[in-house]
């Protein structure tokens, strides 16, 4: 275990960032957090959580995949990926640590995705243990443990002092480069651990039980009559998708860039009608049936091919950005039987 | 805050469902906590009386549920409206966008609504309940053993602040007393941005919409876009894009959306509520609205249903083209 005072945190960041590229939650001009990249004179934002989550460093809402140029009757096809470098991402919460291993399962096995996975191999995660979580997080659910979070390395922050610990080689190695950090005994960090699981007994949904859903209730679920009320006036919009951290769907398509053709991929939403276009249409035809896609396949389909593990993390950011304030815990509390009345 | 009842809302609502006036009820429906209100069709008294409820957070405008509603249901559906809602319900009349024999319209007066965003930058997270004491909302967190109490009118949402309109301009029925329209402030922050060099707009404008996600919750929530298929949801249409690749098609969707519809937009400001990304997008249509007033004389949507919005009418005193040219040496 290794510490810094809370005034050295900029210093131990500019150090870092020598290693490799810092990105960290900054407050923006509306006062909400998004990752930013460091430079001298940006903060830490206090906030518990960034607007759009981490998920976009590892697929980003846009991405170019390849350009075609042609000449005569021969095509060429052009590998447009330039080398990356490593890079941090720095006071990732620990849902958003737990997402990346819910992309894993998706983008990392064969056909292996290896946009992604360049990406994946050069990013180091710091995550950091949540102090003040909101009423709107359930992470517990899932079993994740927001004051011991995964990740490279793991962070504490106290009023005082920011703790580090090293969970990987990679981590470990990052923090060798770091001066300024002083070693230092588990007594802080264990206490700031009780105290955030005292915390997390306290949330409002700390009982929200999973007992009802998972692998095998395909069936049981899918023709449930609750679906209708559920999905009665959502509006199709894909917000809860596009600010989810485990939605992984998307699109490809070509566009005409004057000298040649480029391919590119970009985020798309189970919840909107021109999802899926095959050649007889998008195969969801009523907003009821995308609205169950969504929700059926976070809660019962993705444990269903993944040894159990839900495809949520419960960070809360579809609770707080609904329009119509429909989301997964409405969902699990109206389908999820006696457990979770 | 609210000066009406939920208990008289469920009230008259469970009296026209038993009378048989209706057969369903457009309402607010509980949530988890005591922000997070959902609307949805009631149809029982017992539904009505477990999750219908009516407080602070009511902001969703229903008028856009009703060209659905009424397509697909054969009675009638119970709507209730707050000031603000009956604007877009007349516009949409205006639009022949729903059936309005099959609906039933009770104005409801309103005091305002919260914005909880707002609320948590006071109180922090963690919030476990909201009371209403007369002027004040009592919030009570997991964080502090006793609650806190915030003003309402200090978080009052956008739009609420600079409401437009405590007057009904469309209902079959009125609860309580009727308000008059304001005169309000709300095209302040429009010529605060007029004022700015071009530069300085473009870099307000750029940093705005550079958040954007292109969820388009926006589009969705607006009771002014009602296409069955938007242009930007049509692969055929060639401008179809599920999210913006640069920095010019970011700012087309919106620029677009604003003309489509400029003169049809009544400020309720769904838009700005719903943005999961905080853009102020009701200043948008703003400036358009302004502009609309200052060209063609002062014009509110939906005030009448019926009425011919200026830019698909055409009067003699309409202002030469060339006049708006002029204006740019002075920025608007
Ligand atoms: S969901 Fe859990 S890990 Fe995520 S921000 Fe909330 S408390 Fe932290
Ligand atoms: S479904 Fe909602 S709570 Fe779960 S990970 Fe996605 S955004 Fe977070
Ligand atoms: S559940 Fe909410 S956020 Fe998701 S598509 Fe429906 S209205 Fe939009
Ligand atoms: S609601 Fe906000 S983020 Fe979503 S499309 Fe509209 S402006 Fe963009």
């Amino acid at each position: 275990m290794r510490k810094c005072l809370v005034e050295d945190i900029n210093s131990v960041l500019a150090q870092i960032n020598k290693a490799a590229k810092v990105y960290l939650p900054v407050d923006g001009t509306d006062g909400k957090a998004r990752f930013e990249e460091w430079a001298e004179g940006k903060e830490w934002s206090n906030a518990l959580n960034t607007e759009r989550s981490a998920k976009d460093f590892f697929f980003p809402q846009t991405e170019n995949l390849m350009e075609f140029k042609t000449e005569g009757k021969n095509i060429e096809i052009i590998d447009i990926r330039s080398d990356k470098d490593d890079f941090v991402i720095f006071g990732v919460r620990g849902c958003d640590v737990r997402s990346f291993d819910i992309l894993d399962r998706v983008f990392l096995v064969e056909p292996i995705d290896s946009f992604y996975k360049a990406r994946r191999e050069h990013g180091i995660i710091i995550s950091v243990a949540c102090g003040r979580p909101s009423e709107t997080c359930f992470c517990g659910a899932f079993g994740i443990d927001a004051s011991n979070p995964a990740g490279d390395v793991t962070v504490w922050r106290t009023k005082e002092a920011v703790y580090w610990q090293s969970n990987t080689d990679k981590g470990e190695e990052l923090l060798k480069k770091v001066e300024g950090l002083t070693d230092c005994d588990e007594a802080a960090v264990e206490e700031e651990k009780a105290k955030i699981k005292k915390i997390m007994d306290k949330l409002p949904l700390a009982n929200l039980s999973t007992e009802d859903f998972g692998a095998g209730k395909t069936m049981e679920l899918f023709d449930s009559d609750k679906w209708k009320d559920l999905s009665e006036s959502c509006l199709g919009c894909g917000t809860c998708t596009f600010v989810c951290p485990t939605c992984q769907c998307y699109d490809i398509k070509e566009f005409n860039a004057g000298k040649g053709v480029v391919r590119f991929r970009c985020w798309d939403s189970c919840m909107y009608s021109d999802f899926t276009q095959m050649s007889a249409g998008q195969p969801r035809l009523s907003q009821l049936e995308r609205f169950r896609q969504r929700f059926m396949h976070k809660l019962v389909y993705y444990p269903e091919r993944n040894d159990g593990i839900y495809g949520c993390v419960g960070c809360g950011r579809c609770l707080a950005k609904c329009p119509i304030s429909m989301n997964i815990v409405k969902v699990m509390k109206s389908l999820g039987g006696k457990d979770n009345e | 805050m609210q000066k009406i009842t939920l208990e008289s809302l469920v009230e008259k609502a469970v009296s026209l469902l038993e009378n048989g006036t209706v057969t369903s009820v457009l309402g607010w429906k509980k949530g988890e906590f005591d922000y997070d209100i959902t609307p949805a069709v009631f149809e029982s008294a017992d539904e009505l009386k477990k999750d219908f409820v009516w407080n602070d957070f009511c902001g969703a405008n229903f008028s856009k549920y009703l060209v659905s509603k009424t397509c697909k249901s054969e009675g009638k559906i119970l709507v209730f409206l707050k000031p603000c809602d009956t604007y877009s319900f007349n516009q949409l009349l205006t639009e022949h966008r729903f059936d309005r024999e099959k609906v039933y319209a009770v104005g409801i007066p309103c005091e305002g609504m919260a914005d909880i965003n707002k609320v948590k930058e006071v109180v922090g997270d963690g919030i476990s309940k909201i009371e209403s004491n007369g002027d004040d909302l009592v919030v009570t967190t997991i964080y502090e053993d006793a609650p806190v109490k915030v003003t309402c009118k200090d978080v009052l949402a956008e739009r609420c602040v600079n409401c437009k309109s405590k007057r009904h301009v469309a209902y079959d029925e009125l609860l309580g007393e009727e308000g008059e329209v304001i005169a309000s402030e709300r095209f302040d922050e429009v010529e605060r941005l007029e004022k700015m060099t071009p530069e300085e707009r473009f870099a307000f404008w750029q940093n705005e919409l550079s958040k954007c996600i292109r969820c388009n919750a926006c589009r969705d929530v607006c009771p002014a876009c009602t296409c069955e298929k938007c242009v930007f949801d049509n692969p055929n249409s060639g401008v179809e894009n599920k999210a913006a690749s640069n920095s010019f098609e970011e700012k087309m969707f919106h620029i677009i959306r604003a003309f489509h519809v400029a003169g049809r937009c009544t400020d309720c400001g769904e838009c700005s509520r719903v943005c999961p990304q905080n853009i102020p997008l009701h200043l948008l249509n703003r400036k358009f609205i302004k502009d609309i007033n200052e060209f063609y004389g002062e014009y509110q949507a939906g005030a009448e249903v019926g009425l011919r919005a200026p830019l698909v009418d055409y009067t003699l005193e309409d202002l030469e083209p060339g006049e708006v040219f002029d204006r740019r040496d002075n920025n608007a």
